[in-house]
């Protein structure tokens, strides 16, 4: 089994639900979705985002640790939210991504993760 | 033939089968490539010496996978790749399950696989089905090998890394992953049929080649109308490649000499063109758009002469076509019929409202009309925009010798 990322972009100037009514059967399809990945033991986490509005930065690449306000880079696209699932193949993780897209209303991105470390050989 | 080439003949022959059930036994495309290449080296060895052996796509395929056991063993301990590789070993024989009857046809979904872009998919079916070099592939598109070879890494990378499965997709997928190979092959053909950059106007090695995967498509799936229809189709326009260019200019179909085209060509085409239209008929299922196509060039090819085109037929199957794969080029092709059935008056109504002021072929159609109409400036125009347009010099010769027939400025 492969873990797959799949994750939902906002991009700057598309049209995006904001009231209650449009939001609520995005909700519910996710909710539904959601269900159904842990009922066929696909799902491993998932969450959605707040608004880039409320990401800051750590920089602890230098002496001092440096924080700022704002995203890493100014960008006209930003992570939404994301599903991490675990699929036998790129064909399963694609027909998820097609479930999410839909209950989610957007695009969906599906990136493998690179396989773990192999664990400890038993001393 | 000498001995080398020969064995050059054989392996490329066998390479695709070869390398596919490599690629099951190992789970991995470079290990089924690199022992691939082993065998060969084993064969240029040995054969000369001791003679082709009486099965040598069965010889080259056992050598192969010794040399990859051999190589996998002498590196686990290195590689975590080679270790896996080691670790999905399926050394099953493989044996008709299903749809699936050949390591080919899952070699050919994974390298058709829409997760990968279409010019890879193109580059590894050439590469792994085909067996052409990367060399040969780099330039039967003009890119430079260092590119061609790139791009072939990538997609490799691509198929490992995201797990882009070997296998025959569920029923369900099958027709949609099916269309995607169809599109692939087809893609080869056209190229070959005429090439869309510079140098040769016509591309026997690619429209061989793309008929050789459509052959092994067909024996592979018998049952599936569109590939017999693909298969038809190339056939049918492989038969008049000997006349469609001739002292460097292309030859429009109603010039062709109908006596060079390929008659066996063209009777296979013809056989199965007449097995879809029957399988149609008895499935009640309406045929696609390549069975569509090839039943419009059997219509072509089914004529004597130009004169005696059954142009109401083609207008219908173009019609058709529309039906099932609408575009504005259908509507084009449509229009040359409508030329021929209600004159150019109508047919260049049709073309007008469509949107291909890119597409050198829509000047072309529009400027003939134009010509038969006796308006002439404007057909005039429209051969320059064709001229403009064109991708290869024998087309552009063509044009540029029938803009010249026009009535002087």
């Amino acid at each position: 089994m492969t873990q797959y990322l799949l994750s939902v972009h906002h991009v700057e100037g598309e049209p995006m639900p904001e009231t209650m009514e449009e939001m609520q059967p995005i909700f519910e399809a996710v909710d539904r979705f959601n269900d159904k990945l842990r009922a066929e033991g696909a799902w491993v986490f998932a969450g959605g985002l707040h608004p880039i509005s409320s990401a800051t930065t750590v920089d602890a690449t230098g002496e001092k640790p440096i924080v700022t306000d704002g995203p890493f880079a100014e960008s006209k696209e930003w992570l939404g939210g994301f599903w991490v699932i675990e699929a036998p193949d790129l064909d399963a993780a694609l027909r998820w991504a097609t479930e999410g897209s839909r209950a989610c209303a957007g695009k969906v991105e599906v990136r493998p993760f690179q396989d773990e470390p192999p664990a400890d050989e038993p001393a | 033939m000498g001995a080398t080439d020969e064995i050059e003949r054989i392996y490329r022959a066998e390479y695709g089968r070869v390398v596919a059930s490599l690629v099951r036994r190992f789970g991995d495309i470079d290990v089924a490539e690199d022992a691939a290449a082993e065998a060969l080296l084993a064969a240029v060895e040995r054969w000369p010496v001791h003679g082709v052996p009486p099965n040598p796509g069965g010889w080259l395929t056992t050598t192969a996978g010794n040399r990859a056991i051999d190589r996998l063993r002498r590196e686990s301990h290195r590689g975590a790749k080679h270790r896996a590789a080691l670790l999905v070993m399926d050394d099953t024989p493989h044996e008709p399950t299903g749809v699936v009857t050949d390591d080919r046809l899952r070699l050919v979904f994974t390298c058709c696989h829409p997760a990968l872009a279409p010019e890879a998919q193109v580059a590894l079916t050439l590469r792994l089905l085909g067996g052409l070099t990367v060399a040969e592939i780099a330039q039967a598109f003009l890119v430079p090998e260092t590119t061609m070879a790139q791009r072939l890494t990538r997609a490799k990378r691509k198929i490992r890394e995201a797990r882009i499965p070997y296998r025959v997709p569920a029923a369900e997928d099958l027709p949609a992953r099916l269309s995607a190979v169809l599109a692939v092959v087809y893609l080869i053909h056209n190229e070959g049929y005429l090439a869309s950059g510079a140098g040769a106007p016509v591309r026997a090695e690619l429209t061989g080649e793309a008929i050789r995967l459509g052959r092994l498509l067909h024996d592979l799936l018998p049952e599936s109308p569109e590939v017999a229809g693909l298969l038809a189709l190339m056939l049918l326009s492989e038969a008049r490649r000997p006349v469609r260019v001739a002292g460097g200019e292309l030859v429009p179909l109603p010039d062709q000499d109908r006596g060079g085209w390929d008659r066996d060509l063209i009777a296979e085409g013809h056989a199965l063109v007449r097995e879809c239209l029957a399988r149609s008929d008895r499935t009640g299922i309406g045929p696609g758009q390549y069975q569509l196509l090839a039943a419009v060039n059997a219509v072509h090819t089914d004529a004597p002469t130009t004169a005696d085109t059954d142009w109401a037929q083609i207008a219908a199957l173009y019609a058709q076509l529309e039906a099932v794969a609408p575009s504005p080029i259908v509507t084009l092709n449509r229009a040359v019929a409508v030329a021929e059935l209600d004159g150019p008056e109508v047919a260049l109504a049709m073309v007008d409202r469509l949107p291909l002021a890119a597409y050198h072929a829509w000047h072309v159609t529009r400027a003939e009309m134009l010509r038969r109409l006796g308006r002439s400036d404007e057909a005039r125009t429209a051969y320059d925009a064709a001229i403009e347009l064109a991708g290869n010099e024998a087309e552009r010769a063509y044009l540029t010798r029938r803009r010249g027939t026009l009535r002087a400025p």
